[in-house]
């Protein structure tokens, strides 16, 4: 076999859903570690002045590009897996449900699209006009004013809770599958990748839902 | 525990081939007894049908002592029925009350159509294993049974993988309706061994394409196989396949 046919079998996908989804477990670490700087609570400076390291720097630049490839990638590979997978049977009159598997980890194509719908209105909000200010030749958008401008709709806030809270538990499926896609669940490391697949899913998104909720009860000045 | 006597309502599914329509037909049963297994009960009920001159439910059957992986059913929604590592012959009417409803259909995949009511077609899986769960040995005399070693740990996580009866179950509880937890036992059985190893690098690669060729699902590590195993294959022989499969990428031969 080639290499394109080696990666288009059931095992070659799942391989591609899973490096891909550990590179955005990575991304999630960067931006969550950027964001945590507005705790400083010093008017944004270190904020801003961290935003505009990884709005300038070239290498990012590029990573961003790479970034992107793998989030589309990972979100067609995976609905496409979805759609193919559900075509292999006709339903059950009567389902297990919850008894023999985890809600979350037969629902993570939902749990999926809604991470997307978070995502198109958090990239709108303030990846995209501060990209096309950028490169239109204009100044880096105050980041920091923004959010705290943002943040005082409920309603945007309760996009956000939504958005970290599918988050959880799409990392609480995905961050051990992938593992155990690679090979490396047997009885020596299962136990602790789970511990810390937990772990992550549990921090990394109340780290998130934090930022928003700062703001929104003026927190932070 | 107590004996005692039931009458219960099924719903069965029938069907009369692949290329026709199934759809669910009740029965009342009287009379049956706790200490009966789930296939004796079925028995009876073909017994009265076939006395009233009524169709009797095919359905399959061979040990019935929970080895041979033949008795597939869907009960209840869960993959021979509810108890834990059990075949549907080793359930016993006992888990049953009086007046309870029982829904019975068969395995649900594309890639084990239905022959006739509650009976699928598991040959699939034969055409899994023709397609690289075997091994290369010498001709001649028997060698010595140990004239090659094998650790012990291993010799265990083989046979333990080895106890797979293919009975399908782990494809049947799949949301996905994936193979993937009876390809990597069968795979696993002759990975942890030394004899398997000549034809390391390319079993998991033929057997993995062979499944998606049979149009199993794909995996997606919701582990609800391991859950409805009645062997208790862990999905740890998935962990196993994984590597093997990641193996034979980089260090298989390329060809076309
Ligand atoms: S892995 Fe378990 S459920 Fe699947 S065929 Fe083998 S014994 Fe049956
Ligand atoms: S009839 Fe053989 S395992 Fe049930």
């Amino acid at each position: 076999m080639n290499w394109k046919q080696y990666f288009n079998t059931s095992i070659g996908k799942k391989l591609i859903m899973a490096t891909t989804g550990i590179f955005l477990i990575v991304f999630l670490v960067v931006h969550c570690y950027i964001n945590a700087q507005i705790f400083y609570n010093d008017g944004g400076t270190r904020f801003n002045e961290a935003a505009h390291f990884m709005g300038t720097n070239f290498v990012i630049r590029f990573v961003e590009i790479g970034l992107f490839g793998f989030l589309i990638w990972h979100m067609i590979l995976g609905l496409a897996l979805y759609n193919k997978n559900k075509s292999k049977r006709t339903a059950y009159a009567v389902n297990a449900g919850n008894k023999t598997s985890k809600w979350y980890s037969r629902s993570m194509a939902l749990l999926g699209t809604l991470i997307l719908l978070f995502l198109v209105i958090h990239l709108r909000n303030f990846w995209a006009p501060n990209r096309l200010s950028t490169l239109t030749g204009g100044e880096e958008l105050p980041l920091y004013n923004m959010m705290k401008e943002q943040f005082q709709q409920a309603w945007l806030l309760a996009i956000y809770l939504l958005g970290v809270f599918s988050l959880a538990w799409h990392l609480l499926h995905g961050f051990y599958s992938a593992f155990q896609t690679f090979g490396l669940c047997n009885s020596r490391y299962k136990d602790m990748i789970r511990f810390i697949g937990v772990a992550f899913s549990i921090i990394v998104p109340i780290a998130f839902a934090s930022m928003p909720i700062a703001f929104f009860l003026h927190l932070l000045n | 525990m107590e004996h005692y006597n039931m009458n219960l309502t099924l719903k069965v599914w029938k069907q009369k081939n692949c290329k026709t329509k199934g759809a669910f037909e009740t029965y009342q049963v009287q009379n049956i007894s706790s200490e009966m297994s789930f296939l004796e009960m079925f028995d009876i009920l073909n017994e009265r049908l076939i006395a009233e001159g009524k169709e009797p439910i095919a359905f399959d059957h061979d040990c019935r002592e929970g080895i041979c992986g033949t008795c597939s059913m869907f009960i209840n929604g869960r993959a021979h029925g509810p108890w834990h590592q059990t075949t549907t012959c080793q359930l016993h009417m006992r888990e049953y009350k009086d007046g309870d409803t029982i829904v019975v259909e068969p395995w649900r995949s594309h890639s084990f159509p239905v022959i006739k009511d509650l009976v699928v077609d598991r040959t699939a899986f034969d055409r899994i294993i023709s397609a690289g769960g075997f091994i290369s040995v010498n001709t001649g005399n028997a060698v010595d049974a140990n004239a090659v070693l094998v650790p012990k740990d291993d010799a265990d996580d083989s046979f333990a993988a080895a106890s797979c009866i293919g009975c399908g179950a782990c494809v049947a509880a799949c949301p996905n309706a994936s193979a993937m937890l009876f390809v990597s036992a069968k795979v696993s059985q002759l990975a942890l061994l030394p004899q398997g190893r000549p034809e390391a690098t390319t079993r998991a690669l033929n057997m993995v394409k062979q499944m998606d060729q049979e149009g199993f699902g794909s995996c997606t590590n919701i582990g609800a196989c391991e859950a409805e195993c009645p062997k208790g294959i862990s999905l740890e022989n998935i962990a196993r396949l994984n590597r093997e499969y990641l193996g034979s990428v980089f260090t298989g031969k390329a060809s076309s």
